[in-house]
């Protein structure tokens, strides 16, 4: 575009300079793209290849007889530990812990957030302050008196199975990592929710206070019906944190029928026993991965959103 | 909620005199009321378990917790291995390779983060194109990101056997497998990760910056090195800092990618102290231990996050 004004002035050196600083900055964009998609793209290929064109060919070539087995024998057959049915009822307890966590999580950050800007009281930066700060502890530092409790609360459910027929769920090891995961998660959440509200008009809520409005029904009515955005943001950031989670996972269900995803897949990967099957590894990472890529996708200006609000804190 | 809200709007012209004290105080008291059970979950979950963990560090747990207190025996045992006791310290193996993986970690991402984001900002064309491929794998857990560049890494099935194949046999890359270079494939596989997200934020920092301040400059006969060096790079100060509060957040939690890069490298060398304490807590039966390297991971955080939180509140309230 400017190129056509400038050699009136500038003959042709000028032009070439330009040119020149064009293919460069292409060429190393383009450069860098390839590095960030070179694993995917090799997980991807690999997943559609047998193992004797893994250990015959190239890395990187296209599979010449593209097969679909290695995906179906990661969902249905593959060994995790010493249960060999596949990674289906690991993906389906990932989902399991997900869902309520996420909802949960989200819905008390609305509130929280709401009571932060809206209904604030003496001490309110405190508690923020305090709820905020918790979003980056190490948490190695809270992971064994939480194993602990755990322990305790699954030894009373079992007592309780035992006199009453039923634990509620005590020990359970899904509604553990929910537990878990709702509570550090909380401080998150109220973060998005109170950045959010603080930019939302007092007044409104005020004159719905004057009318006669009561606390749930300004949230209910006023802040809910606005709070789209921050409610994608966050449902998607805690959805991909919780699927992701390995650390409290492998420390409250990483043994047994109740592992999440993550453990599932790490177990399959570092299975020492047998041929490693380098095909359904990498067909369950992408089974693995798929969740999180798919939300990507579909929202990826919510995703970086929340990325962005979990960056700049306070 | 909303059930318990209309019942009581139903209620109050039959109720008005003597219910309305109750009914306002419970309305004044609501607000705190729904704020109570999150912040109590907090206060018990986070600090209480934190001060658990601090107590725990001064006892003498092994297996189980014992709540008598022996004194700071755990931390001077941290310290007093080294790297010359048998077997070796994996404390200072974990703090060594902490020091190295966090310096380099952070150190590159922001490099390449900026860079990118210049290049980007230059009115590229596909703009919309690149950016996603430079930020998915932020949205992959650190297993699926481990499992991956494992299998790249590898010196008999990626990268070295491919060239290789394509003719550069003496080409020899193991790092994944030696003792003393495999945490740098950690470095690889977290930059690979996270600088996307750091490009992001410094590309939004960039879109911040008033161009007439540019083109003055500009206009001032600036190159457009000298531009970036002295004006725009200046101006982005505020990203550096929160991209390096994220980034070090990030590295000291840093815990499933070295598990499924490395699987702890070999003898533990890949170790980092998220490692040591997950290990020796839960797998050597040395609680008391396993607390001491938590409590001091989190004295790091303390040292790093409370300082910018401080101000970073303060600010706002201003």
């Amino acid at each position: 575009m400017s190129t056509v004004a400038t050699p009136a002035r500038l003959p042709s050196s000028g032009v070439n300079v330009k040119t020149v600083n064009r293919v460069v900055i292409y060429g190393l964009l383009a450069l860098f793209a390839l590095f960030y998609l070179m694993p995917l793209f090799v997980m991807l290929v690999t997943s559609f290849k047998t193992m004797d064109e893994i250990q015959n060919g190239n890395m990187l070539s296209l599979p010449k007889a593209p097969t679909f087995d290695p995906w179906l024998k990661a969902w249905g057959e593959t060994c995790v530990g010493l249960t060999c049915a596949g990674i289906k009822g690991y993906f389906w307890n990932s989902i399991k812990m997900v869902v309520p966590a996420v909802i949960i999580s989200t819905l008390l950050g609305a509130l929280n957030g709401y009571v932060l800007t809206k209904w604030r009281f003496r001490g309110h930066t405190l508690v923020f302050g305090l709820m905020l700060f918790a979003c980056f502890i190490p948490f190695q530092s809270v992971l064994l008196p939480m194993a602990t409790i755990l322990g305790s609360v699954g030894r009373f459910g079992a007592s309780l199975r035992n006199s009453v027929g039923t634990s509620f769920g005590l020990g359970n090891s899904t509604v553990n990592l929910v537990f878990v995961h709702v509570v550090y998660g909380i401080g998150f959440t109220t973060l998005f929710f109170r950045n959010y509200y603080e930019a939302f008009p007092t007044e409104l809520v005020r004159a719905a206070q004057v009318d006669g409005a009561s606390f749930f029904q300004i949230f209910r009515r006023i802040m809910l019906p606005n709070s789209m955005p921050i409610f994608v943001v966050t449902v998607i950031y805690q959805f991909t944190n919780i699927w992701n989670d390995f650390l409290f996972a492998s420390a409250y269900a990483g043994t047994g029928d109740s592992m999440p995803m993550t453990v599932a897949l790490n177990n399959v990967v570092n299975t020492s026993t047998g041929v490693v099957e380098y095909n359904v590894n990498m067909a369950a990472a992408m089974i693995a991965a798929l969740p999180t890529l798919l939300v990507y996708v579909l929202a990826g200006r919510y995703f970086v959103r929340g990325l962005m609000a979990g960056a700049v804190k306070g | 909620m909303s059930t318990v809200a209309t019942s009581q709007i139903k209620l109050t012209p039959e109720h008005a005199r003597p219910r309305a004290t109750v009914r306002s105080r419970l309305q004044d008291a609501l607000p705190k009321i729904v704020l109570a059970p999150s912040f109590a979950i907090t206060v018990i979950f986070v600090y209480g378990f934190i001060l658990w963990t601090i107590y725990l560090s001064f006892t003498n747990s092994k297996t189980f917790p014992s709540y008598a207190i022996t004194g700071p025996r755990a931390y001077q045992r941290l310290w007093g291995w080294t790297f010359d006791t048998d077997p070796p310290s994996s404390w200072y193996t974990s703090i060594t390779n902490m020091g190295i993986f966090g310096f380099l970690y952070i150190l590159i991402c922001l490099a390449l983060g900026l860079f990118l984001a210049i290049l980007l900002d230059q009115k590229i064309r596909g703009e919309g194109v690149l950016r996603p491929i430079y930020l998915y794998p932020m949205a992959l857990s650190f297993i699926v990101t481990g499992v991956a560049w494992k299998w790249f890494l590898d010196p008999g099935l990626g990268l070295e056997q491919t060239l290789h194949q394509w003719g550069w046999t003496s080409f020899h890359f193991d790092w994944i497998k030696n003792k003393d270079f495999v945490i740098y494939t950690v470095v690889i596989a977290g930059v690979w990760q996270a600088s996307g997200f750091i490009m992001a934020m410094f590309l939004a920092g960039l879109r911040g910056i008033d161009g007439e301040i540019m083109k003055a400059a500009q206009i001032d006969g600036a190159t457009t090195f000298q531009l970036y060096r002295r004006i725009v790079i200046p101006l982005l100060r505020p990203i550096f800092l929160s991209a390096f509060i994220v980034l070090a957040h990030l590295a000291i939690k840093s815990y499933d990618l070295v598990v499924a890069l490395t699987s702890g490298g070999p003898g533990g060398s890949a170790w980092l102290p998220s490692n040591f304490m997950y290990e020796y807590t839960f797998k050597r039966n040395e609680m008391a231990v396993g607390s001491a390297s938590a409590v001091i991971m989190l004295m790091t955080i303390v040292a790093i996050i409370v300082p910018y939180l401080y101000s970073e509140l303060r600010e706002k309230s201003r």
